[in-house]
Parts: C-alpha cells; sequence; structure tokens
C-alpha cells in the first residue's frame, strides 16, 4: 500500500509498504532516517520514539498505515523542530512545518566527519547539546529515544524535579549509562533554558 | 558491487584546544549520536539488498532426522534458502575451540540453535519463508546441571572432543576445571574458631546490549567480501569467519559499524557468517538484524552458576582458610568458559588475604543456552558468593562487616592463592573506609506535603505501598577483577598514527582496530594524541580489518592495551618527526641534540618550555606513519593441578555501599543509593570515568532484583526472551550513584590506568543482597532476589 | 494482510461486518507487538484511528462514557475525579509512550487477564458499549465481559465503541505489583471502590485468574461487616480483623498460576496484602471526607 505522511516537515510518500509493517520500518528503511532505533520493537524500551502529531509514541507500535496524514517528528528532525519552537513560540510547541531534510538527501544520508567542538558548533537542539556535555551519550543506542522524550518533557514542564525526569524517560531503556548523567544533562538542558528566558 | 552502501563509517575529526589526558573532553561521535547520523550496525543500507532470516531449533537437545526446505524455495520474492549442507567450507568456528556449528548439521544442542538461513526481498518475505521450512527432530535426553551432566551414563554434549582441555578433563562434559591449592586447608580449619559455609545460586544474566546483532555483508568482484559488523574484537572475528567462507582473510575486509552496546555480548560471532554465506550464495548484499528474541538467542549469556563456600576465621577476626567449589553451566557450546573459569578460579577468594585455600572451579557443557563473556567475566560470581560470607562470617564473630573485611583486605605485596603477588597498589580497605564514611540519605524521602510520592517507594507508579511494610537495610561489597588477558595468552594491540600538515595544521590520525562500544575509547585515543603530540586536530579513522589487531574491548583491557599501543606509536612518531627536524634546524639550536624534547601546543619545545620549532614548519609536506603491536608484561598459564602461576596482569578493586528499602509483606525492592569507590589507577577522562562505573553499577542492580533469563528445566527452553520478561532496571529503579574514585598509579600501565569497566560490576550485586538481608533478616542466596524469596512464597 | 482504514464508525462496523476475521488496531500496543514478533498474521488489519469519537469522552450526570481509543494519558490527565481508580490504573500502565497510544478498547479487547484497566473497571461496575451492524447496541455489564483467557463477550462482528462508567461516589485505589518500578506487567493487581451511597465495596483481581475477576466472597464479607457495624455511617476506623479477613478472602478469589512472572502462592499473597491496603487508604480517604463535612458544618 501506499503511505503519505509528514516528517520532520517535509510531505513523504512510501510505496510498496507491506500492511504488516510499522511506521519504524518505514522511517527506517524507506525513508533513509535510521536515527529512530529498533532495538525491541515491543514498546519495552522507547528507542523508536517520534512525535505523532506532537506526542511522543513508540514508532514500532504504529502500522504504517496508521500514520497516514499525521506529523512526525523524528531524532532527524529535532533541531529544526526545537529552533521552530523557539522562534515561533518560546516554550511552546511546534507548529505545523518545522523545515527538514528532503527524500533524496535522506536517501543519500552518510555518517559524517563532525568538528567535536560540541554544544559549540553546529546547529543541535538544547536538549541535544546537553546530552553531549553532560556525558549521557555512551553507546548512544537509547540517545534518539530519550532525547525525543526529554525535548517533550521540557516542552511542557520547564523545571522539572528529579522525580518528574525520571517518570518521563521511565519509558526509555539505556544499558551503558546507569541514567545518572542522563538526569544531569535533562537538569543541564532545564537550567540552560532558564537561563535564556 | 553496483550501487553504494549507506551508512559506511567515516573519519571523524575533534579539535581540542588542549584537550589531553586527563581532561574531561567531549566524544568526538558525540554530535552525530545526539543527531541521529551515527551509523549502527543495523543501520546499513544497500539499495538492492536482500534480508537474511534465520531458522532456529524449537528443542534443546535432538538429532535432525530431515530438513525440508522445498515449500521455503518455492516462494517468490526468496533468493536463497541454506543449511549446513550449503556451507562453502568450515562448518564450525570458536572463539576458544571450534566447536559451534554454523548452522546445525547431525544434531542441535540447545534451544534456539541456527539451523537454515533465508535471503529474501523483504523481511517478511524471509519470515515467512523461514517458517515454510519443515525440519524433523528426534529428541535426546537432556544435560541441564551438574548432576545430569556427570552422571555415570550421562549423553555426551559433544562427542569426540579434540580441544586443549579435552586430555586434561575429569569428564567430556566437563569444558575445563581449575582447581587451586595453596597452603593446608584441614589444619587451617583446626585453628578456625568459626566456620561458616553458604551455597549461593546465581542466575544467567543477558548483556541486553539495546544494539541488535546485525550487520551488512556486500559480495565483492573479487570474490571476496565487504562485511559490516557491530562487534568486540574484529580480528578474531575474521580468524573465525575466513574458514567458514573458504576465504583468504585478505579478502574479508571487515569495517566496523556502530555498535549499540555490548558488555561481553558481541565477542562470539552472531550474524557474521550467517549474512556472509547468503551474500556470497546469492551474489547480492544481505542485510541482517536479530530482532529481541532472536537477540537472546543469538549471543552467549552471563554464566549462572552455583558455588559452595566453606570460610574459617579466628575469633580476632582473621581469615583462616577457604574451601570452595563453584560451577559454572557453560550451556552447549565452549565460547570462553575455558577461561571464565580461570577467573572464577583464581578469584574465588576475593580481594581478602586467605593462606590456605581449596579451590575448583568447573565449566560445564550442557543442553542449556551457550555461556561466555559478560562484564566481570567470572570474577561476578565469585564476588557474589564470598561476600555474603564476609557478613556471615562477621555476623557469627559479632564484628562489623566493613571492619572485618578490612582486617582482612589484601594490599600490595599480598600473595594471591596462585602464588603471584599483587604489584601495584591495592587499597581494598580504603575504597571501604570511603563508601563506610558517606553520609546515608535521608529517611523516609517518599513522604512530601501532598501525601506519599509512590515513585520514591517500592513499588514505584504501580501504587503498592504508601509505607507500608518499608524496612531499610545497608550494604557493603567489595570486589577483585583482573585486568587483560590472562593465563599466558599473548595479549596485544595496534596502533597505526599518522602525523602530517593539514591546511597549515598539523593533525594527527589514529587508526586502530579497536571496537568503540560505547566505553569511550575513541574520546581517549583523542586525548593521548593530543597529550603525546601537541597537537588539537586529532581524526579517528573508523576500526576496520587494515590495521593489525586490537584485541577486544572486553576485560577493561581497551584504554590499557590500545591506549598504550597509541602512546607507544606516538612516541615512535615523535622520534621520527624530531629526526626531521634535527635534519632541518639541528644546526640553529643545541637543544636540538638533547632527548628530552616535547611537542606542546603545536610546537617542539625544550623540557624547559623553551620553542624550537612549530611542527608545521618541521613537517611540511612529510607525512610521519607508524604502526606498531604493543604488549603488556607477558603471563603465564595456572598449573592444571595446584593452580599456581603468575596469571594475571592487573587487578582493579571497587567497593559499594548499598541503601534500600525494602516492602517487606510485598517483597519489593527500591534501591534508595548505590554508592561507589574505586581506584581507577589514572582518570584519563573523568567524566567517562564516572560514567563506566555508574553504568556497571547499575548492571549489577539488575542481577541483584530483577534480571534473569529463566530457563524450563524440563525443557532447556528460554521462557523469556523479551524485553516484557527479562527486566533491565528504568530509570526508576536505578538509585543515585555517586561515585568517589581514587587514582593510585599502576607503574607498570600506561599513565598509570587501571581498566575500570568491570570492577563495579562485581560488587554492586552483593551490597545490594546485603542490604535486602539487612533489611529482611533473611539468608537470600540467590540472584535475583525474587518477591517471593522475600516473602517466603 | 490488508489495511482497512474506515472513515467513520459506521464505516468501521460495515468493514467488520464484511470482514469478521479483522482485527481492530488502535493505540497498536498490543497488536503490533503481536505482527512484529510474527505471532499473528491477521487477514485484515482494521484502523480505528481516524474515527475522533471513538477518542472522546463524555462526563454525565451519573457516568462518564469513555471512547474506546482515549489513550490512558487522557485518563490520567481530565478523568482523575470522576474515575479516581481507573486513573490511578492508568498510570500503572507500561511506560508514557504507550499511555498516549493504548486505551481501554484496546485492554478490553484483547482481554488479557494481565490489564491494566480491568479491576478498575470490575471495581466501579462499568459496562462496555458494543455495536454491530447487523444487531446494533449492545451495553455488556463488565462482570459479564471476560469470558477466558484473553477471551470476551464480543461477537466476531463486534466493536468496542465506549466504556460506560459511574462517577466515583467515593474513594477509589489501585495497586499492582511488578518487579520493577515502571514499564512493568502486572504479577497481579487489585482496585477497590467505595460507593458510599450504595453502602457497598466493589473489587477487581487482575493476573491471578484465567480472567480478570471480583472477590465477591470478600466483598460481600465486607459489605455485611461494616453495614452490621454501622461503619458507613459512623466512618470508624475498620477493625484489623475486619481487614484481615477482607485480604484473606481476595487471597482466596484468586486462582493463579505459575509462570515466568511469579507464582501462584506469591499472587494469592500479594493480592491479599494489596485487598488490605487498597482497603486501608480508601477507608481513611472517606473518613477524612467525614471529617471534611463536619468541618464544613
Amino acid at each position: 500500500m501506499r503511505v503519505n505522511f509528514t516528517v520532520n516537515g517535509r510531505k513523504q510518500e512510501a510505496d510498496d509498504v507491506w500492511e504488516g509493517e510499522s511506521l519504524l520500518y518505514v522511517l527506517r528503511e524507506r525513508m533513509g532516517l535510521p536515527g529512530s532505533k529498533n532495538a525491541c520493537e515491543q514498546g519495552e524500551c522507547g528507542s523508536c520514539t517520534v512525535r505523532l502529531d506532537g506526542v511522543p509514541v513508540c514508532s514500532c507500535l504504529v502500522a504504517a498505515g496508521q500514520a497516514e496524514g499525521r506529523e512526525i517528528v523524528t531524532v532527524e528532525g529535532l533541531a529544526d523542530y526545537a529552533k521552530h519552537r523557539d522562534e515561533a513560540h518560546p516554550g511552546g510547541a511546534c507548529g505545523t512545518v518545522c523545515g527538514g531534510t528532503d527524500l533524496q538527501q535522506a536517501r543519500q544520508w552518510q555518517a559524517k566527519g563532525t568538528d567535536g567542538q560540541t554544544g559549540e558548533g553546529g546547529e543541535l537542539s538544547p536538549i541535544q547539546k546537553a546530552f553531549i556535555d553532560a556525558g549521557a551519550v555512551q553507546c548512544g543506542f537509547c540517545t534518539p529515544g530519550l532525547l525525543v522524550a526529554a525535548d517533550e518533557l521540557l516542552e511542557r514542564n520547564a523545571s522539572p524535579s528529579d522525580a518528574d525526569i525520571r517518570e518521563a524517560l521511565s519509558g526509555n531503556l539505556c544499558r551503558c549509562t546507569g541514567y545518572e548523567k542522563i538526569l544531569d544533562a535533562v537538569r543541564l538542558a532545564a537550567a540552560r533554558q532558564e537561563e535564556a528566558v | 558491487m553496483a550501487g553504494t552502501t549507506t551508512g559506511a563509517p567515516t573519519n571523524v575529526t575533534q579539535k581540542y584546544n588542549k584537550g589531553g589526558i586527563g581532561e574531561s573532553t567531549l566524544r568526538p561521535d558525540g554530535t552525530l549520536k545526539v543527531t541521529g547520523e551515527f551509523a549502527y550496525s543495523s543501520d546499513m543500507w544497500h539499495e538492492d539488498m536482500l534480508w537474511g532470516q534465520t531458522l532456529r531449533s524449537t528443542v534443546a537437545h535432538a538429532e535432525i532426522v530431515s530438513i525440508d526446505t522445498t515449500e521455503a524455495l518455492k516462494m517468490d520474492g526468496v533468493y536463497a534458502v541454506l543449511t549446513a549442507d550449503d556451507l562453502p567450507a568450515a562448518k564450525n568456528y570458536g572463539m576458544e575451540f571450534q566447536d559451534t556449528p554454523v548452522l546445525a548439521y547431525g544434531k542441535v544442542r540447545h534451544h534456539g540453535e541456527p539451523i537454515a538461513l533465508v535471503a529474501a526481498d523483504h523481511p517478511e518475505t524471509a519470515r515467512r519463508a523461514a517458517a515454510k521450512i519443515v525440519v524433523e527432530y528426534r529428541e535426546l535426553p537432556l544435560i541441564t546441571d551438574e548432576a545430569s551432566a556427570l552422571a555415570e551414563d550421562a549423553i555426551l554434549v559433544h562427542e569426540n572432543r579434540d580441544d586443549h582441555h579435552s586430555p586434561f578433563v575429569p569428564h567430556p562434559n566437563i569444558v575445563h576445571h581449575q582447581p587451586i591449592v595453596r597452603g593446608n586447608v584441614e589444619e587451617a580449619a583446626k585453628k578456625a574458631d568459626v566456620i561458616v559455609t553458604g551455597e549461593y545460586t546465581f542466575g544467567m544474566q543477558d548483556q541486553a546490549f539495546l544494539g541488535p546483532e546485525s550487520g551488512l555483508a556486500v559480495p565483492a568482484e573479487d570474490g571476496g567480501i565487504d562485511l559490516y559488523v557491530a562487534t568486540q574484537w574484529l580480528h578474531s572475528d575474521l580468524k573465525q569467519i575466513a574458514p567458514c567462507l573458504g576465504l583468504p582473510e585478505e579478502k574479508v575486509r571487515m569495517t566496523m559499524s556502530g555498535v549499540g552496546g555490548a558488555f561481553g555480548g558481541r565477542e562470539d560471532i552472531s550474524m557474521q557468517i550467517q549474512a556472509s554465506v547468503l551474500a556470497l550464495r546469492t551474489g547480492k548484499p544481505v542485510k541482517m538484524v536479530y530482532n529481541r528474541t532472536e537477540s537472546f538467542f543469538g549471543h552467549v549469556h552471563r554464566h549462572p552458576a552455583k558455588l559452595y563456600y566453606e570460610h574459617g576465621a579466628t575469633k580476632d577476626g582473621k581469615l583462616t582458610h577457604l574451601k570452595c567449589k563453584i560451577v559454572l553451566d557453560g550451556g552447549a557450546y565452549a565460547s570462553s568458559t575455558a577461561s571464565v573459569v580461570g577467573n572464577a578460579s583464581s578469584l574465588s577468594v576475593g580481594p581478602y588475604v586467605v593462606d590456605n585455600v581449596d579451590i575448583l572451579a568447573i565449566g560445564l557443557y550442557t543442553n542449556n543456552p551457550p555461556c561466555g563473556a559478560m562484564r566481570g567475566f567470572g570474577a561476578v560470581q565469585a564476588c557474589f558468593a564470598y561476600e555474603a560470607q564476609m557478613d556471615k562470617l562477621a555476623a557469627k564473630l559479632g564484628m562489623d562487616p566493613v571492619e572485618f573485611r578490612q582486617l582482612n583486605a589484601m594490599s600490595e605485596g599480598t600473595i594471591m592463592p596462585t602464588g603471584q603477588p599483587v604489584e601495584s597498589p591495592a587499597p581494598v580497605a580504603e575504597l571501604l573506609r570511603r563508601v563506610k564514611a558517606r553520609p546515608m540519605p535521608p529517611e523516609r524521602q517518599w513522604e512530601s506535603s501532598e501525601g506519599a510520592d509512590v515513585r520514591a517507594l517500592p513499588g514505584g507508579l504501580s501504587n503498592t505501598t504508601h509505607g507500608e511494610g518499608v524496612v531499610r537495610g545497608v550494604g557493603y561489597a567489595v570486589g577483585i577483577k583482573n585486568v587483560g588477558f590472562s593465563e599466558g595468552f599473548d595479549d596485544y594491540s595496534t596502533a597505526k598514527i599518522i602525523m602530517e600538515v593539514i591546511n597549515g595544521e598539523p593533525v594527527v590520525t589514529v587508526h586502530t582496530a579497536m571496537a568503540e562500544v560505547g566505553q569511550g575509547g575513541v574520546t581517549i585515543h583523542a586525548q593521548i594524541a593530543r597529550t603525546e603530540l601537541g597537537v588539537q586536530q586529532v581524526t579517528i579513522h573508523p576500526a576496520d580489518t587494515q590495521v593489525g589487531s586490537a584485541g577486544s574491548t572486553s576485560a577493561g583491557r581497551q584504554t590499557y592495551m590500545t591506549g598504550g599501543a597509541i602512546k607507544n606509536s606516538c612516541e615512535l612518531v615523535r622520534q621520527q618527526v624530531l629526526e626531521i627536524g634535527r635534519r632541518k634546524f639541528g644546526s640553529y639550536h643545541p637543544a636540538w641534540a638533547t632527548e628530552e624534547l616535547l611537542f606542546e601546543g603545536g610546537k617542539v619545545v625544550t623540557n624547559s618550555g623553551e620553542v624550537l620549532a612549530s611542527l608545521v614548519d618541521v613537517l611540511e609536506d612529510e607525512v610521519v606513519s607508524v604502526e606498531e603491536e604493543w604488549r603488556h608484561q607477558p603471563t603465564e598459564a595456572f598449573d592444571r593441578v595446584t593452580g599456581q602461576g603468575r596469571g594475571h596482569v592487573q587487578y582493579a578493586f571497587a567497593a559499594h555501599r548499598a541503601v534500600v528499602e525494602v516492602d517487606t509483606e510485598l517483597g519489593l525492592v527500591k534501591v534508595i543509593e548505590l554508592a561507589c569507590a574505586q581506584d581507577v589507577g589514572k582518570a584519563l577522562n573523568p567524566l567517562s570515568v564516572v560514567g563506566q562505573i555508574q553504568g556497571g553499577t547499575t548492571q549489577g542492580l539488575g542481577v541483584a532484583v530483577m534480571e534473569e533469563i529463566i530457563v524450563d528445566p524440563k525443557t532447556a527452553k528460554v521462557r523469556n526472551a523479551s524485553f516484557t520478561d527479562y527486566l533491565l532496571p528504568t530509570i526508576l529503579d536505578t538509585p543515585t550513584i555517586p561515585v568517589d574514585y581514587i587514582e593510585m598509579a599502576d607503574p607498570k600501565a600506561p599513565y598509570g590506568v587501571r581498566g575500570i569497566g568491570e570492577a563495579p560490576t562485581l560488587s554492586s550485586t552483593p551490597a545490594v543482597l546485603a542490604a535486602i538481608r539487612a533489611a529482611t533478616g533473611l539468608e537470600l542466596t540467590k540472584t535475583p532476589v525474587r518477591p517471593e524469596h522475600i516473602t517466603g512464597t | 494482510m490488508d489495511f482497512l482504514r474506515p472513515a467513520s464508525w459506521e464505516e468501521a462496523l460495515a468493514a467488520k461486518a464484511e470482514h469478521p476475521t479483522a482485527v481492530p488496531i488502535a493505540g497498536g500496543t498490543d497488536v503490533m507487538v503481536e505482527i512484529n514478533f510474527d505471532h499473528r498474521r491477521p487477514e485484515y488489519l482494521l484502523d480505528l484511528n481516524r474515527i475522533a469519537e471513538l477518542s472522546q469522552w463524555e462526563v454525565g450526570e451519573e457516568k462518564v462514557v469513555l471512547g474506546a481509543s482515549v489513550p490512558y494519558t487522557q485518563i490520567i490527565e481530565n478523568l482523575k475525579t470522576e474515575l479516581p481508580g481507573l486513573a490511578r490504573a492508568s498510570h500503572t500502565v507500561a511506560s508514557p509512550q504507550i499511555r498516549n497510544r493504548g486505551g481501554v478498547g484496546g485492554n478490553l479487547g484483547c482481554a488479557s487477564p494481565a490489564g491494566d484497566s480491568h479491576p478498575a473497571l470490575l471495581a466501579s461496575g462499568a459496562h462496555v458499549e458494543v455495536e454491530s451492524q447487523a444487531r446494533g447496541v449492545r451495553l455488556i455489564p463488565i462482570d459479564e465481559f471476560y469470558k477466558g483467557v484473553k477471551r470476551n463477550a464480543l461477537e466476531a462482528d463486534e466493536l468496542i465503541r465506549s466504556v460506560h462508567i459511574p462517577k466515583a461516589t467515593g474513594p477509589q485505589e489501585f495497586s499492582k505489583v511488578g518487579t520493577r518500578n515502571a514499564m512493568v506487567i502486572a504479577v497481579c493487581a487489585f482496585g477497590l471502590a467505595l460507593h458510599p451511597e450504595k453502602r457497598i465495596v466493589r473489587t477487581g483481581i487482575g493476573s491471578a485468574a484465567p480472567t480478570p475477576v471480583r472477590a465477591k466472597a470478600a466483598e460481600e464479607f465486607l459489605n455485611a461487616a461494616l453495614e452490621e457495624g454501622g461503619f458507613w455511617e459512623s466512618r470508624k476506623i475498620i477493625t484489623p480483623s475486619i481487614a484481615k479477613e477482607f485480604a484473606t478472602l481476595a487471597s482466596g478469589a484468586c486462582n493463579p498460576i505459575d509462570d515466568v512472572r511469579g507464582t501462584a502462592n506469591y499472587r494469592r499473597h500479594a493480592v491479599g496484602v494489596m485487598a488490605r491496603r487498597n482497603l486501608m487508604w480508601t477507608w481513611e480517604s472517606y473518613r477524612g471526607e467525614g471529617r471534611k463535612l463536619e468541618g464544613a458544618a
């Protein structure tokens, strides 16, 4: 079947989709957006978390056909999404279009070298910067899902308590860090956000 | 091969003003990882690739009567269906013994063993085709434990063994056994005022790395293969893969894809050969990605163990002797069981002085899931047992458990039961002192003005208690782990360092085969290059088999070994660059003739800081490149009868204090704080050091209270191969983990470093158990502690 | 496999009538797991996401009509006052991401004994509104809804439209035992609702029998004891002996199995402990309300 939807602000069309495919599979294997991760495919790890019409969900449990006509934001679009949100309504939710890459570009995607002066160069969202700066990234496989979930937490609660952070991220497993530095990262992003206002 | 491979790693360059060792520099791959651009092995993609799928056995032990692939082959979109008969060359592989079939032939020896492979144009087509393969089994009796393995008429899991341990084992169902005898246990026991015995059971833990086994095999025009996989040791894989493909090693070009965690579980081969044989057969690129259920069958686990301990002590608290037997279940294939046995045996005494020991560790072949490497590697199981014993002894002597441990703690110069002296700092008593001295977390933190915050209580969001039945307990533990490969293994790493001027700036490229599995090796590599060669900009070349072996990312050895190799190669580069400098500028300044010249801030400087020349001027367009192997001091095998021998390279020590709150009526546990003190030798990157310790601590917490692969003893089948029923700690299960690290340099190690990743996984589990015992008054001899154990149901 | 995307409730009923084997999918939190892991290959998937009314609720005089697909997050955020037991239970469901997608309709459709909403629905005395194109609407009392392990009272051509849940007239509680502090499937669960206007207590037990069940003997005992002792009027402390007997009878209502998540014995034991605690919490709250009423007067 064919599925039309908007990913990171850009209209996309996927053809020859098997009816049992998940949104996660379509993003990863058909859209060239492998940032959302496939750790468990049973909604028990959160590594595939995306925003579906603004709501954080496990994309592994959304049937591809259910995404028809919906808007999706993945980790690849998170920086743009955050930027747009900040420009449009500081502290508010993202509007309809948040920019993004076109399909051709996405398919040409390659891991690329970067300037490692992390947190300073490049267009990262505050939560992405904070994850790097706080040492919240080790293997990084849980990171995309955590970033999407943590960004949404800070969008609705600018200064969460530790218990709030733990509850909001309780659907995202991390096997490397012991979570301490992930908490640090969310606290850091919240504190920087507060300073900026 | 037509078309391009998407997701192949490229150089990553990082620039820092100083950024040498000792600084908390940030990960060079951090930006890629937070933007989703970092390519893991499951992200590999090729435009006309096929999908590989395995068919695995549904029974644990059986003769294979027949395999019928006819219906599967008829399906549209199916390109190949392979069984063992179709394999091109060697049919077995293995890290220590080549006992593991690529695809089962003759018989299957465990539940979930691979039997057939399918390549198809869509994963669903491949799954449907695999489901159409018909396998007929004739079931065989099961070997599931020590009693069934060693029974007189026991069926042999492997007939006709010819591995190097087989001539020495008392029974063919024993992979390896390692006794250690020292002093005189019988005599010593007579001097003991108290004797304490215990029987302990350690459950089967899974590494549960989040990135599933996956990769892409691309057939090449020269008949070889380009293989992109996530592994802990490229060259060990290569040595096992090439014979199974019937290819020379140089035609199997391996590149490390992004690795989504490892923890020992990627030291063995998983989908590497499977994808390669499908690619060679079909002439097309083949991608394989195990799903979570298959992942539980696709890699080895931590050995479950039975541990029988007897300790004695005098009434003034001195240990007299240790008698113990450790039985490790290696499952159906050897993997690294023999080495795990060596570790369990040689570290079974713990970080204590015990002059009289009678130790035996054995590893079994059974029809349970194969077990091998996992963080802590044999030392974890032993630590769980000896720390429980220490608490029992202290209680029996009426002593404080920490003081009792300190009284018996080993230190530099202590002779291990193997006869090997401890030749670098061993601050065991100090680590215990530090965790004990920490202030206690406040009581009843769940209480708030709005009533009980269930998130801070046992049961968490499930709202099982508002404080009823909740009792606090505190427990301590300390452990010892060897670092690096032991028992005479030729352990080395290789580093290729290139120094050149690019765009008017000196740049160092570091090329190794080290597996970056998340631990931050690449961060450290860049730091070492900056410290040694005084540059700002360092490029990390992707890990591949175009450079010499780095050894495995395991045994806490990579910073020591590949770090050491990089330091060494950098020193050689520095010598060569200085030669160039002397040639060009030697006549301008007498200091050029001295030996002690350094590279700092892009310049050649003297010891006193005088600048002689800039590296740019020295190098101009010359490229200096060095590739060298580097080794730690040699070790030797343990004697097969007495266990004596200088078997280990270095030890690491960590201590924990656990504070738990237990709902004693429901048997639910909330860990409130899990403080760690560890000697790290030298913290090359403090941020990474703390992250490693917190992560290792949490894996120990998991096995203490929730993690276990449950194998049905009647069928030897795995009952919980999913994240629904194999539970990992969430952020709500994980407490604050204060880390207090100290730096007591090991003079033999580069910069004095000590392997740090494993030690915290050892002591965390027994500390949590001790705390639960303190809260409940129960003996609790099994991990994980289940609510049934606490409530007696 | 075919993917059916009805745009309205009527279209959905028509599709279900035409394809009775079609598997409804809303939040996908059960169905997609089964598809991803090859446990199920339905001929048709019937997507209910486009039917807006299923994600809406209506608060009436006496009851809440809760659309089958209203996500748990919405229940937690918006219906805490009207449906405190269900809101509590919703908060224990899996993870935030799952609570954003899953709803009570899926729990009922799947009818797993481990579904988190069942005890609360049993305790509150809900009715499930189902409909078929051929026979129209049926309101099934929750007590008659669960028919066996993962079997419910639905006919093949019926779909769950909503759940009619009486608004709470007294305190309600819910507890669930799992071996993790979040994101865990119930080892067993217990829900309790006080209905002061009817002077009765209702309960629900999850994951401790082939279906979700009420602890009827425990309810009857407690109702009689409360009546006899004049507790509803006096709002006095429930004696430990009553609580103990209630807990014992609640344990007795279980018919559990041993599985990887827990033993039968533990489940019986834990249900008893949760029953006692739920009773104490709700009764304390009821007494507190009484004090507030007195204070107001």
